[in-house]
């Protein structure tokens, strides 16, 4: 039986110092030979190891470098500090390896070799499930696992109760296949291997990784993700416009968004007293599905919320001053929540309040720092102590001028594109910066108008993320995960037995086992067998070891010319 | 007590237990120059009783896992063969320590736990300090049934050296955790990938011997003076190999577990299961590495020595995970406390 196995593979049972045979000289190979030549090297144990090789080291520079899909800012400040290599390492796309060319032939390339090697010997191990044990060897002497012993039973008895014991107590499930037969007149020798398990373990990783893949491919086909700030008190429905920033995968369609809406009512978060580090954060919510029902539910970090067929995680948080600024004419001009993003532990928060729709002159901006709990610690200089809003500040300095909203280019709302703007100052030319407490209102310079600091909710940021292959990527990586556990810790051992008549009644059994690779414990499984026979510990195999030893014929099975041959000390 | 009282404790034990770890690393080592010794000795009787064969005189470790043929030394050394089992003051010593260090380091853990009011692993500091836990664990299991002094010299010296570390650079306060840390999660993604580093710093032990070993038999002009001796008595190269190959195995599914792990908590905490966060590039590279070995040592040609060259590069993927990354590498795992 020809067993498939991948070019260059030493999978076999343990072969004790075998010299590989020198390869052949080989002929001229046509085009269909050159292409099977390079099929039988991609699909080669070796290439494999090189890919594999290939692949952890690729994987590293993009530990080592910004990435453009975790952090896009970090990577043009990369550019801008390395004018020159950065051009380059951008060209051969160092700042998204992962989907880099060379990244991706890496493992594609893999896993065609994976696909060329793991298929034909699915195939060979199908085959080789049904097919029976290997022929028993003429000889034990030199096998690794060995014993015996003389007892009264008939041969066939033995043989039966040797199948019997190496099967185990389920029918269904046999321990070991077992072939039992009469070589010679009255001699019954028994064959058995057990550990297919351990082949099918190792397919199974490999198929499963095949699949991990494929599962991980269509997921992101298919995936959206989005990301909004929701200030308390007020909601956000589940459409494509009311996202902050959204993405969907190729196969994904925006129709097929749950159209449900959610409201946060409150949040809560809780600080150690002592190093302010954060300990609880819980946005409490109200999530009105499309069908008009009402639930009330809590977002956690680690306990996202399932609506409308996807997950929605807690991300991050800070606080949204909500502000009214009137214009010179004394019109409302904006009001409303303005989020400010928090830039350290104590929360000092960072903003801009954008006033493009004043009733009469120049825009207004205002840029500014949001400190949750100010504390003057110098004149003039004030910083946060505290990440709770125990005495809220907003500083703030005033812009006008036109904000360039109107250019079509879009904007970050976090920063104010001060090109068409002056900033105001006093008298001395010295820029004005306004300091306002909630409840409290203050005059703009110049008579641009005023702010009025109303409260302070907070805001929470929101990532809502749905892809459908989550189930089939964990199903896949768990089988693996036993497939792999299989293919290491099954053992997958061969034991032969003989039973053979030495006149006046008396049976010699004599027996062997062999495993493949390093296996503790090949001795004991013998042993057990051994134990499990009539007649067994009553005479010791070394009083008739002239008996079985001295059979003469050399090793000559066809299934044992890769198989172990060791040095002659284990016996009983 | 309150709770900052045992928080100190925990540390003056883990004092305790690196001062516990230094003794047995000496005595360790005094056990190996023994050993040293020993095979100088057996060197000359076997020139005296020139050309009688040493090679059969086998059985290092017990006779039933000599008699699995597959553990039988193929190739003797020169002048080498085996020792029979021996008993040391020395080894008492180095044992009776490490016990106690391990004693020490338990209860360390435990009061740790207790002081922060969670699971003891959520810092550099417990990594360290749960992680050579871990690996003394390993190596009292694997020299209870083989003479192994280097493993204990390689082990307890890596031990004593991470808890230093620890204690002197990785150190903070017993406190909570943030609350992308505050999860079950914690408990079986960090602990089962602590105890998988623990398992392969023995299997890199291990390999390093058997690198060390095969190095003297081929002649090594280095490894072949009088003071590398010892290399001699150590276990064959095949059976150091099996040693290295059954932890390596036992640490890659470990391992897999961890990233699998990982993934889920990451799609609970961060929404997404694979981001490729410097960490999680790094436990790719470590199981990219360690499968490698795995393939390497079935491929003709690779197995062996080539094999366990990759041991000591997964390795130092695992240690690079620990320290490069998490101190050097701005990602969502830089959960150190420095």
């Amino acid at each position: 039986m020809s067993i498939y196995r991948p070019e260059g593979i030493d999978d076999s049972y343990t072969n004790d110092g075998a010299t590989p045979t020198p390869p052949p000289i080989l002929p001229r190979l046509g085009f269909r030979g050159t292409v099977r030549w390079v099929w039988r090297q991609l699909t080669s144990m070796r290439v494999a190891l090189m890919l594999l090789m290939l692949l952890a080291v690729a994987a590293v520079p993009g530990s080592v470098l910004p990435q453009r899909p975790v952090d896009p800012a970090k990577v043009s400040a990369y550019l801008v500090d390395h004018p020159g290599s950065g051009v380059w390492l951008d060209r051969l796309g160092a700042f998204d390896v992962y989907a880099s060319v060379w990244f991706s032939a890496i493992y594609l390339l893999l896993f065609v070799s994976l696909i060329g090697c793991i298929l034909p010997r699915t195939r060979a191990h199908l085959g080789a499930v049904r097919a029976l044990p290997p022929r028993v060897p003429r000889r034990f002497d030199r096998f690794g696992a060995a014993g015996g012993f003389t007892t009264a039973a008939e041969p066939r008895v033995v043989a039966d109760a040797a199948a019997a014991v190496l099967r185990g107590p389920f029918r269904w499930l046999p321990r070991f296949r077992v072939d039992v037969r009469e070589e010679d007149a009255g001699t019954w020798a028994v064959s058995a291997e057990r550990g297919y398990v351990r082949e099918t373990g190792n397919l199974v990783f490999h198929l499963a990784l095949l699949g991990l893949i494929v599962a991980v491919g269509t997921g992101q086909f298919l995936h959206y993700r989005g990301q909004a700030i929701v200030v308390q008190g007020r909601g956000f429905a589940n459409a494509v416009v009311d996202y902050d920033t959204f993405e969907g995968g190729s196969g994904f369609d925006p129709a097929s968004l749950v159209p449900f809406s959610l409201t946060l009512d409150d949040f809560t978060a809780r600080f150690d007293p002592e190093t302010l580090a954060a300990r609880y954060f819980r946005a409490d919510v109200t999530v009105r599905n499309p069908d008009g029902s009402e639930r009330r539910e809590s977002i956690r970090v680690n306990h996202p919320l399932d609506a409308g067929g996807a997950k929605v995680y807690l991300q991050g948080n800070g606080y949204a001053p909500d502000v009214t600024v009137r214009d010179g004419a004394g019109e409302v001009a904006f009001s409303g929540p303005v989020p400010f993003l928090t830039s350290d532990e104590v929360y000092t928060s960072r903003g801009v309040i954008k006033v493009p729709d004043v009733s009469a002159g120049e825009q207004l901006g205002m840029v500014g720092f949001l400190l949750p709990t100010a504390l003057e610690t110098s004149p003039g200089l004030w910083r946060s102590v505290n990440p709770q809003p125990n005495a809220p500040l907003l500083v703030l300095s005033v812009w006008a001028g036109d904000l360039g909203l109107d250019d079509g280019i879009p904007q970050n709302v976090y920063q104010l594109d001060q090109q068409g703007m002056t900033q105001a100052t006093d008298a001395a030319g010295a820029p004005v910066t306004l300091y306002v407490r909630p409840g409290g209102t203050i005059e703009l310079p110049d008579g641009l108008g005023s702010i009025t600091f109303d409260a302070l909710p907070r805001f929470v940021a929101l990532d809502l993320r749905h892809d459908p292959s989550l189930a089939f990527v964990l199903a896949f990586a768990l089988a693996a995960l036993a497939g792999l556990a299989t293919s290491l810790f099954a053992p997958r051992r061969r034991v032969w037995l003989r039973a053979k008549p030495a006149g006046s009644g008396r049976t010699v059994i004599t027996a062997a086992a062999l495993a493949r690779g390093d296996d503790l414990g090949l001795q004991g499984e013998l042993d057990r067998v051994l134990d499990g026979l009539p007649g067994a510990g009553v005479v010791p195999l070394a009083a008739e070891a002239g008996d079985i030893t001295d059979n003469g014929d050399d090793l000559h099975d066809d299934d044992l010319h890769d198989d172990a041959v060791t040095a002659p000390e284990a016996n009983r | 007590m309150n709770v900052a009282d045992l928080g100190d404790l925990s540390t003056t034990l883990v004092w305790g237990a690196a001062t516990a770890y230094t003794v047995a690393l000496i005595a360790y080592t005094l056990d190996l120059a023994r050993l040293t010794e020993q095979a100088g000795t057996a060197a000359r009787r076997a020139r005296e009783t020139a050309h009688t064969t040493v090679a059969r005189t086998v059985a290092v470790g017990p006779a039933r896992t000599g008699g699995t043929g597959t553990l039988t030394p193929r190739r003797t050394a020169p002048g080498g063969g085996a020792l029979p089992r021996r008993t040391s003051k020395a080894r008492g010593i180095a044992r009776t320590t490490t016990i106690l260090g391990l004693s020490l380091q338990v209860v360390a853990v435990v009061l740790r736990g207790i002081a922060a009011g969670r699971t003891p692993w959520a810092n550099m500091y417990e990594f360290a300090l749960v992680g050579t836990m871990v690996a003394v664990v390993v190596l009292l299991l694997v020299l209870r049934r083989r003479d192994l002094p280097f493993l204990g010299v390689a082990v307890t010296g890596l031990t004593v050296l991470a808890l230093a570390l620890a204690l002197l650079v990785f150190y903070v306060q017993a406190d909570g955790v943030q609350p992308a840390l505050d999860s079950y999660w914690l408990v079986i993604h960090v602990g089962v990938a602590i105890t998988a580093a623990g398992v392969f710093t023995v299997a890199f032990a291990a390999s390093v011997l058997q690198l060390l070993r095969s190095s003297r038999e081929r002649g090594s002009a280095a490894l072949s003076r009088p003071a590398w001796r010892w290399l001699d008595t150590v276990p064959g190269l095949t059976e150091l190999e099996a040693l290295s190959f059954r932890l390596n195995a036992v640490g890659f599914v470990l391992w897999t577990f961890t990233v699998i792990a990982g993934a889920i908590w990451a799609e609970h905490a961060w929404g997404r299961y694979w981001g490729w966060d410097p960490k999680e590039v790094w436990s790719f590279v470590i199981w990219v590495v360690y499968a490698a070995y795995l393939h390497a040592r079935t491929t003709r040609g690779w197995a062996g020595r080539r094999a366990a060259w990759f041991v000591l590069v997964g390795y130092s993927c695992v240690l690079a995970n620990f320290t490069l990354v998490n101190l050097f590498f701005a990602g969502k795992h830089t959960y150190s406390g420095l």
